[in-house]
């Protein structure tokens, strides 16, 4: 038998439905996968053996019973730690959660269990989804599969390395500025964030609720399309949630593995398409380009003159929100709690607790929030961002006029080495640059490798319409079958 | 600190022109909480009406609940507002631990309801109160401090937080500021508060009972010279009852005429009202920011209630308080002065409903706002709470009506009722309260009083019938008050030759 590991979700589906493999058979060799990498790797901060080989007897245990098993049953999924999951730590990368279990299931996870998935763990990030590389992650970072020196991109830099790594065949993250998509790029996988509302929110340790988005991650387009149909749909549990038919994003991929796309108009982004990038990265954009074209696409250059803007106005939103959201954090109902000795007031507990669970970005954002919607503040900062954020989905909705979906590179660099942009914050976001503007719009994205720099993996971004996830998992599938998938260094030895 | 001695109510307010504003916090009636399933009952063991939604736990989120909305719309129809077509919850930031999220979710520039009015009736006047604001928002937990003298957090040991009132929706209801009130400031905020009460009542939308908390008043007053611009007001809170409300205005009107009068200033400030004193002090701020940094809150999609269906719930409303108590005022047949008697008692529907329950307008009236409002008022509770029920009522009435039971009889019954023991038959029976209208038995008191007094039994002999009531006072105290009065009176003359 080929090796369970290197197989794609859609393969494992076909050998377990087939009964060439048992799910449990499957689970046992990425456990034993990460048992053997995760030390270099570190992609897990919690691996939930038990509750994996559980989850994949029953799949066999249904299958034995002669019972219809769903497109993805007893295929294995890590799962980001910023996503509850019952009576299993659920960290946000934060010492500030450290040991806490939730007593409930977040959606996502409970569509996954549902779906007959084996959910094999808990995926490192950057702490609260807040940062580009992981290594804001209280836990320390993981390492690029790539290139165990380098960063594998943030906040979901876990989920990603984990599917680089073969510890897993799929994953979940989640996209608040580029978390799924900028990892997807510098690991060499796929990372898609669905239209925001198309999955739900419910159980995500929130980061800044307007733009967080739970999305897939896998190897091949098709597995990430397959993944993104288990994990959407509409829930009422989250007020937010588009009550609409999940876009045929499965559908849509296998149309695109034909590798046709004629007819399909693709607008580059002025704005993105110049500065900014390394030119490895343009050159490997411009590769792909060509070879879209040769399928049958149509690409003209669209201008979003207000895309310039969506960085700072990011940088006010998404801290004001958070400011917010983790106020909930101090120590009287959950997680840590310091100096609780007695003698110390409430507000010194609620402080000290603070202070210590809390790391460096985290406090820099919720001081940033906190200034940001202040009295005398807010209208030049939160409000001021809120009309950039209108200009942006202007111009996103003028751009879909003229062209099916936008493209630009995912991420201005390739992967970098540890510490190279930790001093200097800015530099830091720049990584977002191309991604932030689907978020504040609140339509979908996708990273699709497209080649390499340097020898390190470069993504192509694909943006399309709020609720048309479907058109950009197409075009991400076509560039695939055009490119071909992207294989890291052996982990061994 | 020195004392000094306080002006009384009538010089305090002969310098000055108050202003009044009120903040009324309505828990409503929802069978679930404001953003989650749990249910809103009162009571219940600490901490067993949560989730991860209303407990604030990471990664939960809020549901609006649709029956909380519809009933923040129709108070705010049936106070002549303005309902929002579009409008959104907001985030209210501050740290406190009986706040799960330390953020409430409120609304702030964007109220569902918005510039109406209360009209109410204060001496046979007619105050129109304008209403800023109606919108809906969640409540806090409670927090218990234990080990302390005082029950506040100081000297405290621990604290303790119950979330089972975390999450159950609250309207706040805003007055626009109430001038012109004059010396009747008190009384027009009372006024203002019972008929909201009335209203809110008369839609089912809330219990809202003062001592359960679940109408809860914040009363703004100020004082200023006449023609000058209106002062600086202060905030009193924990007023909870209506009797309070009006000695919260009365206690804050003296306090800062005095404190004017002296030359000093008024502190903008919350202050805290005493049920046990009836005086006002400064509050310890309940939070240390003051700045709440509101923003929308982005876990809530926007509020867009359907004109079409708002006014299917405006033309749905029930009659105003006010109407219904004109027409009831009418058929009852009561003065002006009686009818604002039973109001002020908030015994209407206790009135209405007895009536209902076989009772006259008038016989109602009397025990309600007699034996059981003079209870109430010893044990400092509402009418409503004082322990009999309209079919109670009614049902003593019928046993005074029958004769089973005399006036003063039907009081030691309704006794037993208030303290749980039963039906009033039930109680009458089990107590053996009910008139002794054997007439062998009574003969033989009769005569045994005929003996006692023979100076009173001669004079009735000789014509003076008058002086037959002693005669009938020493039989009822035999009979320990269960003979009745004008048998006894028959029996006597009788026996006396006398009839």
């Amino acid at each position: 038998m080929s090796d369970l590991t290197r197989m794609t979700a859609a393969e494992l589906a076909g050998t377990i439905a087939k009964g060439d493999a048992s799910a449990e058979e499957v689970t046992r060799a990425h456990l034993d996968r990460i048992a053997a990498v995760d030390g270099k790797v570190h992609a897990f901060l919690h691996v939930d053996a038990d509750g994996a080989i559980n989850a994949a007897r029953k799949v066999d245990a249904k299958r034995a019973a002669g019972d219809e098993l769903g497109p993805l049953a007893g295929v294995p999924v890590a799962v980001k730690d910023v996503l509850t999951t019952r009576g299993v730590p659920t960290t946000a990368g934060s010492k500030i959660l450290e040991g806490w279990r939730p007593p409930y299931d977040s959606t996502v996870v409970e569509r996954l269990r549902d779906a007959g998935t084996v959910i094999l763990g808990k995926t490192n990030m950057d702490e609260f989804a807040m940062g580009s590389s992981t290594e804001y992650s209280a836990y320390g970072p993981t390492n690029n599969p790539w290139d165990l020196g380098r960063i594998p991109g943030g906040s979901g830099g876990g989920s990603a390395a984990a599917i680089a790594a073969y510890e897993a065949p799929l994953a979940i993250g989640t996209d608040t500025g580029g978390s799924i998509r900028q990892p997807g790029a510098v690991t060499g996988t796929v990372g898609s964030k669905p239209t925001y509302g198309g999955t739900s929110r419910y159980g995500l340790i929130a980061f800044s609720s307007s733009l967080d988005t739970p999305g897939p991650c896998a190897r091949t387009v098709l597995d990430a399309a397959l993944l993104h149909e288990v994990m959407a749909g509409h829930d009422w549990r989250d007020s937010t949630s588009i009550p609409q038919a999940v876009p045929p994003v499965v559908e849509a991929a296998r149309l695109g593995m034909t590798g046709d796309l004629t007819g399909v108009k693709l607008g580059v982004v002025t704005e993105f398409n110049g500065e900014g990038a390394e030119p490895g990265v343009l050159a490997a954009f411009h590769d792909a380009l060509a070879a879209l074209t040769k399928l049958g696409a149509e690409v003209v250059e669209v201008s979003a003159p207000h895309f310039q803007y969506a960085l700072p106005a990011y940088y006010l939103i998404a801290p004001s929100e958070c400011s917010s959201n983790l106020a909930r954090f101090d120590g009287v109902r959950f997680g840590l709690r310091v100096g609780d000795d007695g003698n110390r007031s409430l507000e010194e507990v609620m402080s000290l607790t603070r202070e210590a669970g809390f790391g460096p970005e985290v406090k820099r954002r919720i001081m940033l929030g906190t200034y940001a919607l202040s009295s005398g503040y807010y209208d030049a900062y939160y409000g001021q961002a809120q009309k950039v954020r209108t200009l942006i989905t202007q111009d996103f909705n003028a751009a879909f006029e003229q062209v099916d979906v936008l493209v630009s590179p995912t991420t201005p660099f390739v992967a970098f080495p540890f510490g190279s942009r930790t001093s200097d914050p800015y530099q830091m976001y720049l990584a977002d640059l191309f991604t932030i503007p689907t978020n504040l719009y609140g339509g979908p994205g996708i990273s699709v490798p497209c080649g390499l720099s340097e020898g390190l993996p470069v993504g192509f971004q694909i943006m399309a319409p709020t609720m048309a996830d479907d058109r950009m998992y197409r075009v991400a599938a076509a560039l695939e079958s055009a490119v071909g998938t992207l294989t890291p260094p052996s982990l061994e030895g | 600190m020195t004392t000094t001695t306080l002006p009384t109510y009538d010089e305090a307010i002969a310098g000055f022109e108050p202003v009044i504003g009120l903040e009324t916090h309505v828990e409503l009636g929802t069978n679930t909480k404001m953003f989650c399933g749990c249910p809103t009952d009162f009571g219940g063991e600490p901490n067993t009406r949560v989730c991860p939604v209303c407990l604030g736990l990471p990664g939960s989120l809020p549901v609006a609940n649709k029956a909380a909305i519809e009933a923040t719309i129709r108070i705010g129809l049936a106070l002549n507002c303005s309902i929002a077509t579009w409008c959104r919850f907001a985030r209210k930031n501050y740290f406190y631990p009986d706040m799960p999220k330390n953020f409430q979710i409120s609304q702030y520039d964007e109220p569902l309801c918005v510039d109406g009015y209360l009209d109410v009736e204060v001496d046979g006047k007619t105050v129109r109160i304008g209403i800023e604001r109606v919108h809906l928002e969640e409540d806090t937990g409670k927090t218990l401090h234990v080990g302390g003298a005082t029950g506040r957090i100081h000297g405290a040991t621990e604290s303790l937080v119950d979330y089972n009132r975390a999450g159950i929706p609250l309207v706040e209801i805003v007055t626009k500021p109430v001038p012109g009130t004059g010396a009747l400031a008190p009384e027009v905020a009372r006024a203002y508060v019972t008929e909201l009460r009335e209203v809110i009542r008369g839609l089912g939308v809330s219990d809202v009972r003062m001592e359960e908390g679940s109408l809860r008043c914040d009363v703004n007053t100020s004082l200023n010279r006449p023609g000058d611009e209106w002062g600086t007001r202060t905030e009193t809170k924990n007023v909870n009852s209506l009797r309070s409300v009006e000695r919260a205005v009365r206690t804050e009107i003296i306090r800062q005429s005095a404190v004017l009068e002296g030359g000093g200033r008024i502190v903008q400030e919350t202050r805290h009202f005493s049920e046990e004193t009836g005086d006002t002090r400064p509050g310890r701020s309940k939070e240390t920011a003051t700045d709440y940094r509101y923003f929308p809150e982005p876990d809530l999609v926007p509020l867009a209630p359907d004109p079409a269906w708002v006014e299917s719930l405006r033309l749905a409303l029930p009659e105003p308080p006010r109407d219904r108590r004109k027409r009831i005022q009418e058929s009852w047949g009561l003065s002006d002065l009686d009818m604002q008697s039973v109001v002020n008692a908030g015994a209407v529907e206790l009135i209405e409903e007895t009536v209902a329950a076989g009772a006259t307008a008038a016989a109602a009236r009397k025990w309600w706002l007699g034996e059981l409002a003079r209870r109430a008022n010893e044990a400092g509770i509402d009418l409503a709470s004082v322990g009999a029920t309209p079919a109670q009522v009614a049902e003593l009435q019928t046993l005074v009506d029958s004769g089973k039971l005399n006036d003063k009889l039907a009081r030691v019954v309704i006794e037993g009722v208030v303290a749980g023991e039963g039906s009033p038959t039930e109680v009458m029976e089990a107590r053996g309260l009910a008139v002794v209208s054997d007439t062998g038995a009574l003969t033989a008191a009769v005569d045994e009083a005929i003996a006692a007094n023979p100076d009173v039994a001669a004079k009735v002999r000789d014509g003076k019938v008058a002086a037959a009531g002693a005669l009938v006072g020493a039989v009822m105290k035999t009979t320990k008050g269960q003979a009745d009065a004008k048998t006894v009176r028959e029996l006597i003359l009788e026996r006396l030759g006398a009839s």
